[in-house]
C-alpha cells in the first residue's frame, strides 16, 4: 500500500483580472499519483506547470486564496488541513531549493535541533551532521555563512532528523555541477533505501532519471504518465504518452528535438486533451473529450491513443 | 568578427584572484563552451565579456578595439534567472522592445505568444520569460551572446526550443555564441569546441 | 509572430471545483476600495467643514459659555461660547494643511539626499549616513522645539522644523533602495541595450521609489500632524490666534477639572480618527495600485 496517495487533486486560485473582475485560474486538474516507502517517485514537468504547488498542496502551506479538491491519503488516512499541519515537519518533510527558507536570525545548529524529535536532539543533530560530513563547528553557524553545500546537507539533515516518513524535495539540483549533483541525488537515494517514500519534484528529467524508481511526467497541471525508470530508454519507445516521449527525445543527448507551441497555464484554456494541440498524433476525438488515466503496462498514461 | 579576452584578471577589492591570466577568443558564427565547475569564475568571465564587470587586468577587444561604454552594446548577455532580469513593474511588450525590435521570425521561433505581450513578469513561468529575454537580446544589432546557463532551470522541451532558435539565428547573422554551462551533453551537442576554464585559468583559485 | 494554435482552444465547460471561488459578492477589492473611498470622504468632509463653516459659530457668544454637546453644539462650546465643532473642524483643516506640506517637503529632502548617498561616491555617502543617523539619534520633539523656537514660532516656525526632522528614515530606506537597484540585472541590461543613463533613472529605478515615497509620505503625514499638535500643545508652536488643534487640546486642559470634559475630548478623538483615516486610505490605495499584491 503506498505511503503517500493523492486523488483526483485539483488546485485553484481566484485572481482579479482588471478592476473589481475576478477570475478563477486552475493550475492542477484532475492529479493522481502515490508513494510507496523505499522508493523515489520523481515529478517531472516544466516551470510553471505547477510541480511545487502539489508539494504545497500536500503539506497544506497553499496561500489563502487557492482552493483544493480531491483527496491526499498518508497510510490510508485522508488528510484534513488540521491533519496536515500535525505531519508537517513530523511525518512529511520538505526538503526545500534554497536556504532562504531556514530562519536567517538563528544558528543552523538549533534549527536542526527544533526539527528533530525523541528524547536528545542534541545528539541527533551531531549524529546526522556527522553522517553528511558537517564539521561540529558548523552547528555555530547563521545560514548566511553557509556555503552552498553545506547549505544543501543542511537542509537535507532537518529532513533527516525529523524521522519523516514521507520526504518532499523541491527542485533541490538545478544549477548543480557534477559532483554536487551526485552527491545531493545521493542523499535522497540513501533516505529511500532507509526505507522513506520520497518525492522528488524538478524540471531536470536527466537528474531524476539517475535515482528514481519511477517517473510521473507532468504537463498543464496535470500526471499525463507514470512510468518506470527503464521506460526512458533508446529512442522513448515504451513510453506511454507523446508528451513523455518529446521530452525524453529533447534531451541533449537524445536528439535534442523541440516542440513547437507552449504549455497553457490555465488547465481549462483548452478542450479536451491539454497536450492536443503540439500532439504530433492528435485525432478530432482528442479535441473533443479528455482522456481518462488509464494503466498500460505497469504504468499510468493519459492518451486515447496510447498503446 | 572577433571577440576576445586578452590576459584578463579579476579579483573584489584585494582579495584572491578569481580569475588570472585569462584568453580566450570567439569569432562570427562560432558556438563556443565554456566548462568548468562552480565557483571557478564561469560567469565572472562571462560577466566581463559582455561587458557587465571591469577586469582588474587585461581587456575584452572587439575586432581589437574596446567594447563601446555607452549605447548598444553588440555583446549581450543572457543570466541564469530570467526573473530578475526583467523589470517586475514593467509590460512583457516594453522589455521585449528595450534594445530594439527583436524580429518576427525569431520571436515566433521562440514560441512567443502575442497574448503574453499585455502580461506582467509574474504572470508568466520562467521557461516564458527567458524565451522573452532571449528575444530582447537578439536584434540585428547583437554580433555576440553569451548565455550563461541560460537554460540551467528549464526543461528539456523548453530547452531544446530555445536553443533550435537561438542556433538558426545564429546562422543566419553570423551571430557568435559563448554557452557557459555544466551539462556536458547540451555543450557537446551545441558547441564547435568546447573549453574548461580550469586549465584558462591562472588564478589562484584551484 | 505566428497566431494559431491558440484560435483553436475554447473554453472548457468541465470540471469546476466545489463551490468555486469566484462567487459574486464582497470581495477583498470591493472592502479596499470601500475603506479609500470612505476615508477620502471623511478627509474631504473635515476640510470642507473647515473652510466652509462661517467666522460666525467661532465668535465669541458669551450667552451659551461652557455648553455641553447637544444637537445644536454636538461638541460642545467653550468658555467664550464659541462652537467647538467648527473650531476643531477649522483646526484639523489647519493641521492637514501643515501636514501636507511638512510630509511633502521632507519626502523632497528625503529623495535628494538618498539620491545624493546613493548615487555621488564614497565621501557623500558617508557624510550623508552620518547625517542620517544624527538626526535619528535626536528625540524628533526636541529637535522640532529647538528649531521652531529659532525660527520665531508660528506656522513658518513649525513647518520648518517638522520638515528638517522626518526625513532620514526615508532618506536611508531610498538610498538603500537605489543601490540595490543600480546592481540590479534588469537596471545593467537596459545600459547594455543602448539605454541611457537618464533612461533608466527614469523609466525603470523611479518607478520602484514612487511606491516607497508613497508609502513614505503616508507614515510621515500623521506622525507630521500630531507633532505639529505636540509642539503647539507645548506653547513652541502655532500662536493661541490660530485654531489649531494643539492650541485648542492645550487651552482645553485648564477646564478637565472643572468637569467640561469635551472641550478636549472631542477635538482630541477627532485628531486620532484623521490621522487612522489617513493610515487607512494610504494602505489601501498602495495595496490597490502595487502589481504585486494586485492578483491577490
Amino acid at each position: 500500500m503506498p505511503v503517500l496517495e493523492v486523488n483526483d487533486l485539483s488546485v485553484a486560485f481566484a485572481q482579479y483580472e482588471s478592476g473589481l473582475r475576478r477570475k478563477e485560474l486552475t493550475v492542477i486538474s484532475g492529479l493522481n499519483v502515490s508513494v510507496g516507502s523505499g522508493e523515489i517517485l520523481a515529478v517531472v514537468g516544466s516551470s510553471g506547470s505547477g510541480k511545487s504547488l502539489l508539494a504545497h498542496a500536500i503539506l497544506g502551506i497553499l496561500p489563502g486564496n487557492a482552493r483544493l479538491a480531491g483527496t491526499i491519503r498518508y497510510r490510508g488516512e485522508t488528510l484534513t488541513p488540521a491533519r496536515q499541519a500535525e505531519l508537517r515537519g513530523a511525518e512529511l518533510a520538505l526538503v526545500p531549493q534554497a536556504v532562504t527558507f531556514l530562519d536567517p536570525l538563528m544558528r543552523v545548529g538549533r534549527q536542526v535541533r527544533l526539527a528533530a524529535r525523541g528524547s536528545d536532539p542534541t545528539a541527533a543533530q551531531r549524529a546526522v551532521f556527522a553522517r553528511y560530513n558537517l564539521p561540529p563547528a558548523v552547528e555555530k553557524l547563521y545560514p548566511f555563512e553557509l556555503s552552498g553545500g553545506m547549505a544543501r546537507r543542511v537542509l537535507v539533515s532537518t529532513a533527516v532528523v525529523s524521522g519523516a516518513q514521507v520526504v518532499i524535495a523541491d527542485e533541490p539540483t538545478p544549477g548543480l555541477d557534477e559532483a554536487a549533483l551526485r552527491e545531493t541525488l545521493g542523499f535522497f537515494r540513501e533516505m529511500a533505501d532507509a526505507g522513506r517514500a520520497v518525492m522528488l519534484i524538478t524540471h531536470d528529467i536527466e537528474a531524476a532519471l539517475r535515482v528514481a524508481d519511477r517517473i510521473a511526467v507532468f504537463y498543464a497541471g496535470t500526471t499525463i504518465e507514470v512510468a518506470r525508470a527503464e521506460d526512458f530508454a533508446d529512442t522513448g519507445e515504451s513510453l506511454r504518452h507523446p508528451y513523455s516521449q518529446a521530452l525524453w527525445r529533447a534531451l541533449p543527448r537524445n536528439g535534442f528535438i523541440p516542440l513547437a507551441g507552449f504549455q497553457p497555464a490555465n488547465c481549462n484554456l483548452v478542450a479536451g486533451c491539454s497536450f492536443q494541440p503540439r500532439c504530433p498524433r492528435a485525432a478530432t476525438e482528442c479535441a473533443k473529450a479528455e482522456p481518462p488515466p488509464r494503466v498500460l503496462r505497469g504504468g499510468m498514461v493519459r492518451c486515447h491513443y496510447a498503446s | 568578427m572577433r571577440l576576445e579576452a586578452c590576459n584578463i584578471g579579476y579579483r573584489y577589492e584585494q582579495g584572491p584572484w578569481v580569475l588570472r591570466g585569462v584568453n580566450l577568443d570567439l569569432n562570427s558564427g562560432e558556438v563556443v563552451g565554456l566548462a568548468g565547475p562552480s565557483g571557478y569564475g564561469k560567469t565572472t568571465l562571462g560577466r566581463i565579456l559582455a561587458g557587465y564587470g571591469q577586469p582588474a587586468e587585461g581587456g575584452v577587444r572587439l575586432d581589437g578595439e574596446p567594447l563601446p561604454q555607452t549605447g548598444y552594446c553588440p555583446v549581450q548577455l543572457i543570466f541564469q534567472h530570467p526573473e530578475s532580469a526583467v523589470n517586475p513593474r514593467w509590460r512583457m511588450r516594453d522589455i521585449l522592445r528595450e534594445g530594439g525590435s527583436p524580429g518576427a521570425e525569431v520571436c515566433g521561433e521562440l514560441g512567443l505568444r502575442p497574448e503574453w505581450l499585455g502580461r506582467w513578469p509574474n504572470e508568466l513561468s520562467g521557461g516564458e520569460l527567458q524565451r522573452f529575454c532571449v528575444a530582447r537580446a537578439l536584434t540585428a544589432q547583437t554580433r555576440f551572446l553569451i548565455a550563461d546557463e541560460m537554460t540551467t532551470m528549464l526543461d528539456a522541451v523548453t530547452q531544446a526550443q530555445i536553443w533550435q532558435a537561438v542556433l538558426k539565428f545564429s546562422r543566419r547573422h553570423e551571430l557568435g555564441i559563448l554557452v557557459i554551462s555544466h551539462d556536458q551533453n547540451l555543450l557537446k551537442r551545441l558547441c564547435t569546441r568546447v573549453v574548461d576554464l580550469v586549465e584558462l585559468n591562472r588564478g589562484s583559485c584551484s | 509572430m505566428n497566431g494559431s494554435q491558440f484560435d483553436m482552444a475554447a473554453e472548457r465547460p468541465g470540471r469546476p471545483l466545489t463551490g468555486g471561488i469566484c462567487q459574486p459578492g464582497f470581495h477583498r477589492r470591493h472592502r479596499m476600495a470601500g475603506m479609500v473611498l470612505l476615508s477620502a470622504l471623511l478627509l474631504a468632509g473635515i476640510v470642507a467643514g473647515g473652510i466652509l463653516l462661517g467666522d460666525s459659530r467661532v465668535a465669541t457668544h458669551l450667552d451659551i459659555r461652557n455648553a455641553a454637546p447637544s444637537l445644536e453644539y454636538p461638541f460642545g462650546t467653550d468658555w467664550l461660547g464659541r462652537d467647538m465643532l467648527a473650531r476643531t473642524l477649522k483646526g484639523l483643516t489647519l493641521s492637514l494643511a501643515i501636514g501636507l506640506i511638512t510630509a511633502t517637503a521632507s519626502v523632497g529632502i528625503a529623495l535628494v539626499l538618498g539620491l545624493m548617498a546613493a548615487t555621488l561616491g564614497k565621501t557623500v555617502d558617508s557624510c550623508i549616513s552620518w547625517l542620517i543617523d544624527l538626526f535619528l539619534s535626536l528625540p524628533h520633539l526636541v529637535t522640532i522645539i529647538l528649531i521652531s523656537f529659532s525660527l520665531g514660532g508660528g506656522v513658518k516656525g513649525v513647518i520648518v522644523g517638522v520638515a528638517l526632522t522626518h526625513w532620514p528614515s526615508l532618506a536611508r530606506i531610498i538610498r538603500a533602495e537605489i543601490l540595490q537597484l543600480r546592481s540590479a540585472e534588469f537596471v545593467l541590461t537596459s545600459r547594455k541595450l543602448g539605454r541611457s543613463r537618464w533612461w533608466v533613472a527614469t523609466r525603470h529605478m523611479l518607478p520602484h521609489l514612487v511606491p516607497q515615497l508613497y508609502v513614505g509620505f503616508v507614515l510621515l503625514f500623521p506622525h507630521a500632524i500630531l507633532h505639529e499638535a505636540g509642539v503647539t500643545f507645548l506653547g513652541f508652536g502655532l500662536s493661541p490666534q490660530q485654531p489649531a488643534i494643539g492650541i485648542i487640546l492645550s487651552e482645553a486642559m485648564r477646564y478637565l477639572s472643572a468637569g467640561i470634559w469635551w472641550l478636549a475630548f472631542f477635538p482630541g478623538l477627532s485628531l486620532l480618527i484623521m490621522v487612522r483615516a489617513f493610515d487607512v486610505l494610504g494602505d489601501n490605495l498602495r495595496r490597490l495600485i502595487d502589481p504585486h499584491s494586485a492578483h491577490e
